[in-house]
């Protein structure tokens, strides 16, 4: 059996890219990891922005929920969380090896599963809302976690929870986090490969396009959206726990929750990728991420202005993304794929972009 | 929890002080009427969700504050800041608004994000990070023994906000270009048909509604401060203002503005002033929550 297709093909590729670039580039491996986040963003972002038509501009919920979560059961576990926050703390309190990676593990599960549930019942609130309501109530929820979170006492307030120490050296920490983001976006992709390819998948484009039909023809669209954030979430809520010890330090306001940030990268990258592919928004994260790298330096002072301007003009005038864009050009090598879809006649509904779409 | 008990404590124990957060409320809660109704104008003409709105408004603040750092009278901000907003308003709608009218609605709201991004950076970039405020050198009145104490400054301010959200009504009833609005956002299409320039009338319209954003950021500047992140909780404060009340209703989007205004100084009194973004936060979602529960309601007699 040969394993190399044309739809393994990006895998292994990805697999061997990942695997090799923290050792070739060494120097880069932070840089690199937060590359595998950025994957992280945008794919998640895209199953309901881009599959299921529902823009969400509040899904850094779910990244810093996940991180509050993951820390407080780290710290919760051996120690109370009110004293280990405390400003007033003058103990030095130290985890041993097993201590932290027991934590870490229970953490991460924890933040998952936690953010998952959050999800279900943010839905409940926001998911019945419609277009820019949908879009506009997300954010409201990012902001009030943020705003809240900056206010509680019990985990820091505004000061925020320096996170337990990682037992090992500096390189080994770098590796160790490398592959856990790593390997969490290979698993996302491979994963949203399988459930777009699902009945599940199809279902979540039938709501984009057109969600009364969809519920006319029989689906529970409400508890497919709810699924659809919730599976979201559960990446993101791990990406954030994983994320959290990484940089050793969270807080509400520009790392846990930070809404015109990363918040805004996600969707930022999806679009200029291609809403609603499953290589869009990993392409669109790999060429905004570099080109944000080798910039950002280079703006003094002046990025954040650079990054709305960059918003702006995707959004006006190159709404249709890199595969989009390369679809319209090239429709020979897409149509070659298309031919492998299981269902052709399908192909036209699941366009990407349906004009006027809400 | 117990200094909120103790605040109401503090409430029932000494009433007057709830004419005084009253007054306050309503006296800030023309500002945000007033804001609403551009919001509500942009929303119902051009079907346009502004988020960059209350980045108007702090440009506006910022505006009247350069006035009085160089000695001129910050009154003065008012008209200035509707000038010099109705040009930026237009240069905005020119590059960025005119582009995305057409498309679906998370673009337009995505890229009015975009321009608000850029606005409060350059204010960042330009005037630093701190909260201002700019002085009229106007007194304070005390009433009921000093325990209400009212600020002419405020009182003006409510009194400029009456008297131009009087200007733009009688204007949209009167004038031909105020018919022509009104027409566009019943009817766009139609308006077309009967030879009405709907472009033309697009422009007006977040020209106008820009321009009244920096008079009542010339206000907010005047009574309250101004910082150049503020502007998102404007937007959001203006969004359920709209939200609440309906973007067709324009009493009610006024109402809504001074009922905001009166919550968020009760809210802020009770609560204590950190809370005061999440209280509009979840304010925000608790409208959202309602809409959401009466579209279910239609919805189930549909079924």
């Amino acid at each position: 059996m040969n394993l190399i297709t044309r739809q393994t093909l990006p895998y292994v590729l990805i697999l061997i890219a990942g695997a090799f670039a923290p050792f070739l580039f060494r120097d880069y491996s932070n840089e690199i990891a937060v590359l595998w986040l950025m994957i992280l963003f945008a794919s998640t972002w895209d199953i309901l922005g881009g599959q299921m038509g529902y823009n969400s501009l509040g899904n850094i919920f779910f990244f810093g929920a996940g991180m509050y979560i993951c820390a407080i059961v780290q710290i919760g576990l051996y120690y109370d969380v009110g004293m280990y926050t405390s400003g007033a703390r003058t103990t030095h309190i130290v985890f041993t090896t097993a201590q932290y990676f027991t934590g870490f593990a229970l953490g991460t599960i924890a933040a998952g599963v936690g953010a998952a549930l959050l999800a279900i019942v943010a839905g409940w609130i926001v998911l019945a809302l419609r277009g820019p309501y949908f879009a506009i109530g997300t954010l409201g929820i990012a902001i009030a976690a943020a705003e809240l979170t900056a206010s509680w006492e019990w985990v820091g307030a505004a000061s925020g929870i320096s996170m337990p120490v990682f037992p090992y050296g500096p390189e080994t920490q770098k590796i160790f986090f490398y592959f856990l983001l790593f390997s969490l976006a290979f698993v996302l992709l491979v994963f949203l490969r399988w459930l777009y390819s699902t009945n599940f998948g199809l279902a979540l484009n039938a709501i984009r396009d057109d969600e009364e039909k969809a519920e006319a023809m029989g689906l529970h669209t409400r508890r497919y959206k709810r699924t659809a954030w919730a599976i979201s979430a559960l990446f993101l809520g791990m990406a954030g726990a994983i994320f959290g010890n990484m940089t050793g330090f969270i807080e509400p306001r520009d790392i846990a929750f930070p809404t015109t940030t990363f918040n805004l990268y996600m969707v930022v990258m999806v679009l200029l990728g291609g809403k609603g592919t499953l290589w869009g928004p990993v392409i669109g994260a790999v060429i905004f991420h570099t080109i944000k790298e080798v910039t950002w330096t280079y703006f003094l002072g002046w990025q954040f202005i650079a990054l709305g301007l960059l918003i702006v003009i995707t959004i006006v005038y190159f709404q249709q993304g890199i595969v989009g864009w390369l679809t319209e050009k090239y429709p020979k090598v897409f149509a070659a794929r298309a031919k492998r879809e299981p269902e052709p006649e399908l192909g036209a509904g699941l366009a990407p972009h349906p004009e006027g779409a809400e | 929890m117990d200094h909120i008990l103790d605040n109401i404590s503090i409430l029932t124990a000494a009433p007057v002080l709830n004419i005084g957060l009253l007054i306050d409320g309503v006296l800030i809660g023309s500002i945000f009427a007033l804001a609403a109704y551009g919001l509500a104008l942009v929303w119902g003409v051009m079907n346009v969700k502004n988020l960059a709105q209350g980045d108007f408004i702090m440009l506006g603040g910022y505006i009247t504050w350069s006035l009085g750092r160089h000695h001129i009278d910050p009154l003065l901000g008012v008209p200035t800041a509707f000038v010099l907003l109705w040009g930026i308003g237009w240069v905005v709608y020119r590059l960025v608004v005119s582009k995305v009218i057409t498309r679906d609605l998370f673009t337009s709201l995505l890229a009015t994000f975009g321009v608000a991004i850029v606005i409060q950076q350059s204010l960042n970039l330009a005037f630093g990070p701190d909260t201002q405020s700019a002085h009229s050198g106007l007194p304070t009145l005390q009433l009921a023994g000093g325990l209400v104490t009212v600020s002419v400054t405020r009182l003006l301010g409510f009194g400029l906000a009456v008297l131009l959200a009087l200007a733009v009504i009688v204007f949209m009833k009167g004038s031909r270009m105020g018919q022509a609005i009104r027409a566009t956002a019943q009817d766009s299409r139609a308006a077309r048909v009967l030879g009405i320039d709907t472009e033309k009338v697009y422009s007006f319209t977040f020209c106008l509604n820009a321009a009244i954003c920096g008079a009542a950021g010339a206000l907010v500047a005047l009574v309250w401060n101004v910082q150049p992140f503020l502007g998102t909780t404007y937007s959001i404060r203006l969004f359920v203002i709209v939200t609440a009340a309906g973007f067709g209703n324009l009493p009610a989007v006024i109402a809504a503005g001074f009922g905001m205004g009166v919550f968020e100084q009760f809210g802020g009194f009770l609560l204590g002033a950190e809370f005061q973004q999440a209280l509009i936060v979840i304010l925000l979602l608790g409208v959202l929550a309602v809409r959401q529960w009466q579209y279910l309601r239609v919805r189930q007699a549909v079924q």
